[in-house]
């Protein structure tokens, strides 16, 4: 039975406070969710948690059994058994899956024996193609086949507590249900602890969270049990926010939306003149 | 040239007399070469500005062959490469051995000598340098004594590759290693160039390290099949300035990549014409600089036929105090109408004193042909690390990863299989050595 803990938790970035004090406690098993509309500090929180280090933790704790993880990098919060499922999972070209669980498991002082043979059961069970087991990692792969290899992962690695963000963003019903499953087998066989971080309570008729937290303004506003998921389907975050008398929903200052280009050095002839770069 | 590259020294290195006269035609225009610098383009960024020719010197007819025994890389370093249909070593650019399967020697399949002199290599020899010639290749003619001649006839398959080894040693030498392959009219061979020397600077050496200058010529005829590869892992102390060059005609095709790890300066000019219809040719490189390295490429795409199509990937590493340099270029003639070019260099800059330069040109002059190219240079993706690290690997390690898995589309290419190990292993041990 192992405890996360977060206390008091700050966090800024560029001087902007987007966490505001964040109290969560999550032990073995357990399945909270964390709720809260855009902005509202819930991506940060799980990058703090995980020790990205675009972020100043400001004040505040974060415990795995009464162990502080802040001012640990990454890869050592990893090894003390903390797991996030990425809401944008990254493409490691030329990294095949199979090799980067083979690293990961080393990393955390494991043996991967016997990996080939769980990676394929695993696949099986998530419904993912075992071509994606030897492609790069996340290498033009759809958004199900993210989520579903970023689940994959979860269940080969077996952390502890897991930190979702958003694992049910860009998925169809039938993803959604296989990684909702998986996950909740997770809880219940090896007592994984999940904090899932999402916009909508459809993935909680999916996967039961014990508790459903909801996040405001850097702060958790609200916290009970699953009925308040449904409380919030009915009101909205706004009517939740007006019913709780909370006036800043957002913190997070609107990232800036990168134009997208199309490759300038990429083009097709004829024209009149060629363009020469330098 | 006051240096020891004078027609005196051409001479002396005696051989068959067509090859004499070669070097001292070569050698009498010496002392009109106006040698390069910086300031010229095609030199730009180089270090050219540093190679002093008075710190080497030619090979003269006193100087020692090998001694008796297998020769250096006839061993393990030739073993790399698999199995293979044929071995040629050169050492200081002159051949010490051949070997060839004999059942393609009955096919007329020659591995030899180009100093050896049949008609063939005569006609053949210079056909690329002498299509792009600058004063290195003429330094290179001047004292050429031999090299690696691999001839398939027409219609012939070698199925597996012909391997030349290319050993260079000896303090304030320059050696001229030379590679000559003529593929037949509808012929398919592999060829794999291994260019290697001391790691360690000889005890009471004067400090001149060893010139390599290297010429590679790949004739194509049409419809013939070529892969190659030349795989560059000379000493710290050494110095290359190589041209390989290949000539491909109608309907044929060349699959040519470069791995270059090795050397103090270390420049390749990759060059492809494409003189037929339909020809194609695909240019891949991996490479790899650490220390006070400087690996330079000078490419070219020259598309003189319709319907020709090219590719070019480059890829690269720099660490330390290393730099790189990409420039290259694609030349549309108004005869590459249909043509469709493109060109790729990506470069990782691995630590803060490191640098990369990526320099893509075009030049059009057909008005119906589809052509890009890209190019990057920078550090490793931060969100590629935090990735990794977030499953628990560690930084060093997820570095390690990411920096293969950026070259693994060009080592999964390559087209010697079994080399694909020992040189990832190599570029392992580069990324390595950082952490002491």
């Amino acid at each position: 039975m192992s405890v996360l803990k977060v206390t008091d938790l700050h966090a800024a970035v560029d001087g902007h406070e987007i966490l505001r004090g964040v109290d969560l406690e999550i032990a073995s098993g357990e399945v909270h969710a964390l709720m809260g509309p855009n902005g509202s500090g819930k991506s940060t929180l799980a990058h703090v948690l995980m020790g990205r280090d675009d972020y100043d933790v400001t004040a505040g704790s974060v415990t795995i059994d009464g162990e502080e993880l802040l001012g640990l990098p990454t890869w050592q919060r990893a090894e003390r058994g903390l797991f996030l499922a990425m809401q944008y999972p990254v493409e490691v070209p030329g990294v095949r899956l199979v090799d980067f669980l083979e690293a990961a498991i080393r990393g955390r002082g494991g043996e991967p024996n016997g990996l080939t043979v769980r990676l394929a059961a695993e696949a099986e069970r998530l419904h993912v193609d075992e071509q994606f087991l030897t492609r790069g990692v996340n290498v033009e792969f759809s958004g199900g086949e993210q989520k579903r290899a970023e689940t994959l992962q979860l269940a080969v690695l077996e952390p502890t507590f897991a930190i979702l963000d958003e694992i049910d963003s860009g998925l169809d019903v039938d993803a959604l249900r296989d990684v909702a499953r998986r996950i909740e087998a997770m809880t219940t066989e090896d007592r994984l602890g999940v904090l899932a971080i999402t916009h909508y309570a459809r993935l909680l008729s999916e996967l039961r969270a014990d508790r459903v937290h909801i996040l405001m303004g850097g702060r958790v506003v609200a916290s009970g049990g699953p009925e308040l998921a449904d409380t919030l389907e009915r009101t909205g975050y706004e009517g939740l926010a007006e019913d709780l008398g909370v006036d800043e929903l957002a913190v997070e200052v609107p990232a800036e939306q990168e134009p997208e280009f199309a490759d300038p050095t990429e083009f097709a002839l004829p024209f009149e003149e060629p363009p020469r770069t330098t | 040239m006051t240096s020891a590259f004078t027609s005196d020294a051409a001479r002396a290195l005696g051989g068959p007399d067509w090859l004499v006269e070669r070097r001292l035609e070569a050698a009498e225009g010496l002392d009109e070469i106006t040698w390069p610098t910086p300031a010229e383009e095609i030199w730009r960024y180089s270090r050219i500005d540093e190679l002093d020719l008075e710190r080497y010197r030619p090979l003269t007819s006193t100087d020692p062959g090998l001694a008796d025994g297998p020769a250096p890389g006839g061993g393990p370093v030739a073993a790399e490469a698999g199995e293979r249909a044929g071995l040629v070593v050169v050492h200081n650019g002159r051949v010490v051995r051949c070997e060839l399967d004999e059942s393609l020697a009955a096919k007329g399949v020659v591995i030899d000598d180009l100093s050896s002199g049949n008609d063939a290599v005569r006609n053949a020899l210079g056909t690329c340098s002498a299509a792009a010639p600058d004063a290195f290749t003429e330094l290179h003619d001047a004292f050429l004594m031999g090299g690696a001649f691999v001839s398939v006839p027409a219609g012939v398959v070698v199925d597996k590759p012909i391997v030349v080894l290319h050993w260079s040693e000896g303090d304030g030498l320059a050696t001229f290693p030379h590679t000559l392959v003529l593929a037949g009219e509808s012929s398919e061979l592999t060829v794999v160039d291994r260019f290697s020397s001391p790691d360690v600077r000889p005890p009471n050496g004067g400090g001149g390290g060893h010139l390599v200058n290297a010429v590679v010529e790949l004739l194509v005829d049409d419809n013939a099949r070529v892969r190659y590869l030349s795989v560059q892992q000379h000493g710290p102390h050494t110095w290359q300035i190589a041209l390989q060059r290949a000539h491909v005609g109608r309907d044929a095709s060349l699959r040519s990549s470069a791995v270059a790890l090795g050397g103090d300066y270390a420049r390749l000019r990759s060059e492809s014409l494409l003189t037929g219809a339909g020809a194609e040719s695909d240019l891949l490189a991996v490479y790899f600089g650490d220390g006070a390295q400087m690996l330079d490429f000078r490419t070219l795409q020259d598309h003189d036929a319709p319907r020709t199509r090219s590719d070019l990937l480059f890829k690269g590493a720099v660490e330390d105090e290393a730099r790189s340099v990409y420039s290259g270029l694609i030349r549309l003639r108004p005869s590459a109408q249909k043509a469709n070019a493109s060109q790729t260099n990506r470069n990782l800059v691995l630590t803060e004193g490191a640098g990369a330069e990526s320099i893509p040109n075009l030049e059009i002059e057909a008005n119906d042909v589809r052509c890009s190219h890209a190019s990057t240079v920078g550090p490793i993706d931060d969100d590629q690390l935090y990735y990794l690290e977030t499953r628990g690997i560690r930084p060093e390690e997820a570095e390690r990863l990411i920096v293969l898995g950026f070259f693994d589309d060009v080592f999964a290419r390559l087209p010697v299989p079994s080399l694909v190990a020992p040189l990832r292993r190599t570029v392992i041990e580069k990324i390595e050595h950082r952490r002491g």
